[in-house]
């Protein structure tokens, strides 16, 4: 049966882990949504000059494993002398710096589509209205487009957080002691993969049912206008 | 017509099954592959190295059929208890802590860990010499405990592959790595990557961490095939087999005396 000698004794690492699991969730949450709003705004534009671009941007960090993309960053990008010899050497030569790059890079592929596309289905008849009131376009974004756009990527938005913090489990690979990283060490330790990482499984839940709730409590807020009717 | 269909071919699989279980008894080895020069994936996408030669010659005594499963060195012990392979040879050291575990053969060799760093760093192998500084190792292995109780004043950072140490010491991320000696200077001093990079300090030989040479990792419970690896590493230490493998990878010879 169960050794819960071994998961008792290792619960520090796992909470250690837990924190470095927020971290790098909530940092790369932050800087890739800070970015996704205005490369949103972008993406949805007529001009396909401002809008091509993004496209390619999304196009390619959607379209690579994550796993790929953090292989490139941390073990590739120091493959070169003349990275290795730049002033930004100093940020990519830390593990958590590249972790934290590519996932703000990949969370922000994927919250800005997700913008973009909730920008676009936005009802035309707000649009013509605000017009027909006189708003400027950027009035028009500030008041009517972008507030009922991110209302409504909230669900989806929720999904991409989801996947954001099991995305962070790869970071083990880059030598950061993780939930991943800590089951990791405990199954090598004792030999026990089952019990290592059903524990893993357990915080990652736990973890998972906060942010359901916060997402939760954030649609009641928010998207409350746009409930079923009971 | 389904039903009839499928029961024969049940009927063909388990016949099949157990007239093969009667000739040549069929191996699972468990292999590491990122290992060089003991154990990796040449160009051709196949394995090679040290421990897959010593296997091929050690099946071939035995005249065991064997197959090869190449994974990650934290995942080989596990996967031996679960049955997913039948043994293990990937250059692992026998030490008392495994044998709680595995039931391991006699060594096939025995070499020391050295530390590596950059030629013009000027790094001393002591406790204040390193202190501070980014000891890469490989996780679990002999060289991570050592380190670890070792300079305590310095940061152990553990990679899943020796490969992935040696990248990070060319990339400048580690001061240094505690590695097995063959494998550091064949697998990274030689290549064009480390020719920046040297041993420093002692020869560390130490029995309580690097126990008494590598082994074949088994079960428990497998005893049998335990002393059948034990007379099959003799007879290829005997007839000449062993000798020449070792000679095409190395100008010495690897068994360490006796």
């Amino acid at each position: 049966m169960l050794n819960f000698d071994v998961i008792v004794s290792s619960l520090p690492l796992y909470f250690n882990g837990t924190l470095v699991t927020l971290k790098l969730l909530l940092v790369a949450l932050a800087v890739g949504l800070l970015f996704a709003i205005p490369l949103a705004v972008l993406r949805a534009s007529t001009n396909p000059w401002a809008s091509r671009p993004v496209w390619l941007f999304t196009y390619i960090f959607r379209g690579t494993p994550l796993l790929v993309q953090l292989f490139l960053i941390y073990y590739g990008l120091a493959q070169f002398v003349w990275v290795r010899e730049s002033v930004v050497w100093p940020m990519l030569s830390s593990a958590w710096f590249c972790a934290m790059l590519a996932f703000a890079i990949n969370t922000c592929a994927y919250t800005t589509e997700i913008i973009a596309g909730a920008i676009t289905s936005t009802n035309h008849g707000e649009v013509e209205a605000a017009r027909a009131m006189g708003m400027s376009p950027v009035t028009l974004y500030r008041r009517i487009l972008l507030p009922s756009a991110l209302r409504r990527s909230l669900p989806a938005y929720s999904n991409e957080v989801i996947m954001m913090l099991h995305g962070t489990s790869i970071a083990s690979i880059v030598t950061l002691l993780d939930i991943t990283g800590a089951a990791r060490e405990v199954n090598s330790r004792f030999y026990l993969p089952f019990e290592a990482f059903i524990t893993a499984a357990a915080f990652y839940l736990a973890l998972t049912f906060v942010l359901v709730s916060l997402f939760h409590l954030a649609e009641k807020r928010w998207l409350v206008h746009l409930a079923p009717r009971t | 017509m389904k039903k009839t269909l499928a029961s024969a071919l049940l009927i063909l699989l388990t016949s099949a099954t157990l007239v093969s279980a009667q000739d040549a008894k069929k191996l699972k080895i468990g292999v590491e592959g990122a290992y060089p020069p003991f154990s990796q994936i040449g160009t051709d996408g196949k394995l090679k190295g040290f421990d897959i030669d010593i296997a091929n010659a050690l099946c071939e005594q035995m005249k065991a059929q064997c197959t090869m499963v190449q994974q990650e060195f934290d995942g080989l012990i596990p996967s031996l208890q679960a049955k997913k392979i039948d043994a293990v040879i990937a250059s692992m050291s026998i030490t008392e802590e495994r044998k709680k575990v595995v039931e391991f053969s006699d060594k096939y060799y025995h070499t020391p860990a050295r530390l590596l760093g950059k030629k013009s760093a000027g790094l001393t192998a002591s406790v204040a010499g390193m202190k501070g500084k980014r000891i890469g190792v490989q996780r679990t292995t002999t060289h991570d405990r050592f380190a670890t109780d070792t300079f305590k004043d310095s940061e152990i950072v553990r990679y899943a592959k020796q490969d992935d140490v040696f990248l990070d010491l060319a990339a400048g991320r580690l001061d240094a790595a505690v590695a097995d000696q063959p494998a550091a200077s064949l697998g990274f001093l030689a290549l064009p990557a480390g020719r920046d990079f040297a041993f420093f300090g002692p020869v560390y030989f130490e029995a309580k961490y690097f126990g008494t040479g590598a082994g074949i990792g088994l079960r428990k419970t497998d005893t049998a095939l335990r002393d059948e690896f034990n007379a099959a590493i003799k007879a290829i230490r005997a007839n000449g087999v062993y000798k020449k493998i070792n000679d095409k990878y190395f100008d010495f010879d690897i068994y360490g005396g006796k």
